[in-house]
């Protein structure tokens, strides 16, 4: 006779078996995305309990406080850490760049500007030269000038870029393979809900910080910015360690990479409010109001950190800060739009080439010999970078000499113009001056820096070094921006009967400052390549201190969107990611198609039938045999196999870890036993061996939509929500499947790109 | 909670750290005179060629007519050549420099020899050790001569034995094995990070 099995045993184990907690349950997989809405409700049901805890005593309160400063007590860690290591960073990169050169003498541990600090030897036009630093000619063979010592410093700048270089690369082979790379592309997608373990680990962080410093000392063609909000979101992961609200969490960590990743663009600019801005609208999947406040308090504790150790000497946070005030005139937005396009055509042709030397390296022979790579790429930057003077000092310094105007204390080639000897001008409003003989010196050399430059930073983004992007694109933008504004300003001063100059530019009065063409220029080409808006103009503006120069920005930044997406709509971030194939769902794309839910569900015609689990009919033996025989990562329970109504929906990782407890745990449960998701245990006769509840692992309330919605709100939903899957039905029934990884395919397909693409899940 | 409460003893002994050794570095800073200066940059005048005057004054003494000397100009000339010169206060820490530079070439050098021990010399060690018979390549990785390619075998036998120096070795192996693995997808198969 029919016995109601639950009756046997008692309630009793059952319920002892179902208060338990199933242990890992809630960890996630490598390469594999979280569930967005039951991690916000874990942590509403954690708060909920917090708070009704904390009536019940003093301590219950005072631990209920303290679990809400959490919070911005890890924004404080990160900022202190964040900054500190870009201090380090900054000191590191300022000697060793310069001990390719030389070293000096008094205390080695200077670098060339500090070690003529305290000089007094320093004349007006060698104002870097002292005798207590020494280039390595003079150390070695004591000969300072002359074709031998020439040679000797070529040979030791470049044997000690090599050197570097491959430091660099064996570091990061040995310790952290992830630590190359830029790295934004990877936290975009992992604050999208992606898991990549280990990449924002301790080691990670670690190399990444020296490697760092190693790759940019070489000269290569790099930038630190990128490698800095990486180290930034490791300082972040490593904090959030310390408090299991973050560490258990996988959402709330990742509003506090979110924060990090802004820290980390604040202390590489110097610009809080910019970084804030770059995290909300460049890295950042969802950003919500309360993780704006904290990434700006962590932005600012981590200016104020690297400003306090003030690795410029002037209390200043970047290289190439500009005070100058002059005005510009509303004709200059002409040559300012002429700079937009440039950037936005530099853009475009940098991110085909990269991503096809990218793709060339990923699937040929020349991705088996990275260390190789980076060996020859340095050789050919270092050789070639030598001889002219513009492309042997470090970027950063370059960028700030284009920025910087040309006053009557500048002594460079660049600022060689013909002065008047009986000028009386005080320092800061010289009139126009023609150029003289250096000026068009810089001018040509300039020019052949700009080709090297931009042949060479195709190359040298993406190799297996830590490498950013924004310093090479700044130092394009300013080379050109450059050279037209010294164009126009001796245009303007040589004929200024034109009509155009006639009505703002008189004689004797300052017109142009090319300083201000090379900042459009700069920002056009980073608009260019990453495709930044708001974020841009507020980091330019920041860098600068000049809030006069919105506009031209505006208008530059403006103009090389527009012509850089007239070619394609994706950033360079976005471009690595579709060669990746990470399952990033873009807030940015827009799927205009007019297909429909039932046209990319899963299973199509000619593949086998969705697997189900049914609500109390099958085995433990059943289970374990389709989990093993399918690698999908849930299955939906649905009433039976007959009447196909939807119940729910298990993981495959829950239902592996509940089914391996019951068989240790649980006495009675064989591979004969009934697996049923119901309240209530069904109906089986006495014989029949103890049944397994499963209903605490089933979710009971799957996303579904109808085979008739369109695509275009399916997409959306993904989107909004952060799904991973959702269930499609017809009157009821269960028809099929679709993942993310279903949607990004498809989405793939309507854009004629290759579908297979996709790789991960 | 306890994590917690870690969390804060870790905050409190960092913030502790950081307030301390910024306090000693300003300390020192104060006894260094060389870490402040004036600079004052004058361009050419007439018939005297631009010079740069350093000096180590403080902020409100940092003006031409204190930093310039001796003055290359006569008395009346003076207001005009000094309108030109520009004269900038700048502070810096020498102990800071000092301190990173020394610090990050120690992680440095002490990385590096990490590195030279476990390509060149951990698998000469390791040989020795367990003897040749149980150096197995890995199945699917034959030919592979990358450091941490016998983890698994040494992860094995490391598991049986259970005291402290073994505790390490079986972090160490297992850290082994997530950079192998690590380095197959970056570097071998090119999955992530191309």
């Amino acid at each position: 006779n029919m016995v109601n099995a639950g009756e046997i045993n008692g309630s009793g184990n059952l319920m002892d078996f179902l208060d338990e907690p199933l242990p890992d349950a809630g960890t996630y997989e490598d390469f594999h995305t979280i569930d967005w809405l039951r991690e916000k409700s874990r942590d509403t049901d954690r708060h909920r309990k917090i708070t009704s805890k904390s009536k019940e005593s003093v301590w219950e309160f005072i631990k209920s406080l303290l679990d809400a400063w959490s919070g911005w007590v890890v924004m404080l860690l990160i900022g202190l850490l964040a900054g500190t290591l870009a201090g380090v960073i900054d000191l590191a990169v300022d000697w060793m760049t310069d001990l390719k050169e030389g070293v000096c003498l008094s205390a080695f541990w200077y670098s060339h500007e500090q070690c003529c600090w305290t000089s007094n030897e320093t004349t007006f036009d060698d104002r870097d030269k002292c005798p207590q630093w020494q280039k390595w000619s003079e150390l070695l063979v004591n000969q300072p000038e002359g074709a031998s010592a020439y040679v000797l410093n070529y040979f030791l700048y470049v044997l000690l870029a090599l050197t570097f270089a491959f430091l660099a690369v064996s570091l990061v082979r040995v310790f952290a393979p992830y630590a190359c790379g830029s790295g934004i592309p990877e936290i975009k997608t992992i604050l999208s809900g992606f898991i990549i373990r280990g990449y924002l680990g301790k080691w990670t962080l670690l190399i990444k910080t020296v490697t760092l410093v190693l790759a940019v000392s070489s000269g290569l063609s790099l930038g630190k910015e990128g490698p800095l909000v990486h180290v930034a979101c490791c300082c972040g992961n490593f904090f959030c360690s310390f408090f299991s609200k973050y560490s258990k969490n996988e959402a709330k960590r990742r509003e506090v990479l979110s924060a990090a990743a802004a820290a980390g663009v604040s202390v590489a600019f110097g610009a809080p409010i910019g970084g804030v801005l770059f995290s909300l609208e460049e890295v950042s999947y969802y950003f919500p109001l309360k993780t704006l406040w904290r990434s700006f308090f962590a932005a600012l504790v981590a200016a104020f950190t690297l400003r306090s150790i003030n690795p410029f000497g002037n209390s200043r946070l970047v290289l190439f800060y500009v005070e100058y005030h002059t005005p510009w005139y509303m004709a200059e937005l002409f040559p300012f739009i002429l700079l937009g396009v440039f950037g936005g055509l530099w853009g475009t042709l940098f991110i085909r080439a990269n991503i096809a030397w990218c793709r060339r390296r990923k699937s040929t022979k020349l991705g088996k010999y990275p260390v190789l790579e980076v060996i020859l790429i340095t050789a050919v930057t270092a050789i070639v970078a030598y001889p002219n003077p513009y492309t042997r000092r470090s970027t950063s310094e370059l960028i700030s000499e284009l920025f910087n105007d040309c006053g009557a204390l500048e002594s460079s080639q660049l600022c060689d113009y013909i002065n008047d000897p009986n000028m009386t001008r005080p320092v800061d409003d010289i009139p126009d001056r023609p150029a003289g003989p250096g000026v068009y010196a810089a001018m040509w050399q300039l020019a052949l820096a700009l080709i090297f430059k931009i042949v060479i930073t195709i190359f040298t983004f993406g190799m297996k070094i830590p490498s950013g992007l924004f310093i090479p694109s700044m130092a394009v933008g300013a080379i050109a921006g450059r050279m037209v504004g010294i164009t126009v300003e001796q245009m303007a001063y040589h004929h200024h009967d034109w009509i155009i100059f006639r009505n703002w530019c008189r004689p004797g009065a300052d017109c142009v400052t090319p300083g201000l063409y090379a900042m459009v220029g700069a920002a056009a080409c980073l608009g260019g390549v990453t495709r930044m808006t708001v974020s841009l103009v507020v980091i330019m503006f920041e860098l600068t201190g000049g809030l006069e120069y919105i506009v031209p920005l505006m208008a530059a930044a403006v103009t090389s969107k527009w012509v850089a997406d007239a070619f394609g709509k994706e950033g360079i971030y976005e471009a690595h990611i579709h060669l990746n194939g990470y399952p990033f769902l873009d807030v940015k794309d827009e799927f205009t198609h007019r297909t429909l839910a039932t046209d990319v569900m899963r299973p199509r015609r000619s593949e086998p039938p969705l697997s189900v689990l049914t609500q109390g009919s099958m085995t433990v033996e059943d289970v374990e045999t389709l989990i093993k025989e399918t690698d999908y990562n849930g299955f939906p329970v649905v009433v039976s196999k007959e009447s196909e109504r939807l119940i729910g929906f298990v993981q495959r990782k829950d239902l592996i870890l509940a089914i391996k407890n019951a068989r240790q745990r649980q006495d009675g449960v064989v591979s004969n036993s009934i697996i049923y998701f119901t309240e209530d245990p069904p109906q089986l006769p006495a014989s029949s061996p103890h049944p397994l509840k499963l209903r605490r692992i089933l979710n009971l309330s799957p996303f579904t939509v109808t085979d008739h919605t369109p695509m275009e709100t399916v997409v959306d939903i993904f989107r909004k929500l952060g799904l991973r899957q959702c269930l499609v039905t017809r009157s009821g029934r269960l028809l099929g499947i679709i993942t993310k990884k279903d949607v990004l395919r498809h989405m793939a397909q309507m854009a004629n790109q290759d579908p297979e693409s996709i790789m991960f899940n | 909670l306890w994590f917690d409460a870690l969390g804060l003893l870790v905050f409190f002994q960092l913030v502790f750290v950081l307030s301390f050794s910024t306090l000693l570095l300003n300390v020192s800073d104060a006894k260094n005179s060389e870490d402040i200066r004036c600079k004052c940059i004058c361009p050419p005048y007439r018939e005297h060629a631009g010079h740069i005057y350093n000096k180590n004054v403080s902020q409100k003494d940092c003006d031409c007519l204190h930093v310039v000397e001796p003055m290359p100009v006569p008395g009346r000339d003076v207001e005009a050549y000094c309108l030109r010169c520009e004269c900038k206060y700048e502070e810096r820490s020498s102990a800071t420099i000092k301190v990173t530079i020394i610090i990050y070439l120690s992680i440095l050098g002490l990385l590096l020899i990490y590195m030279v021990y476990l390509t060149l010399l951990e698998p000469f060690v390791k040989r020795r050790l367990f003897g040749h018979s149980q150096l197995i390549q890995n199945d699917d990785e034959v030919g592979d001569h990358q450091p941490f390619a016998n983890a698994h075998e040494v992860l094995a036998q490391a598991r049986s034995r259970a005291n402290v120096l073994n505790k390490v070795e079986y972090a160490q192996q297992r850290w082994k094995r997530q950079v192998q693995e690590q380095r197959k997808s970056v570097f071998d198969h090119h999955v992530v990070l191309s």
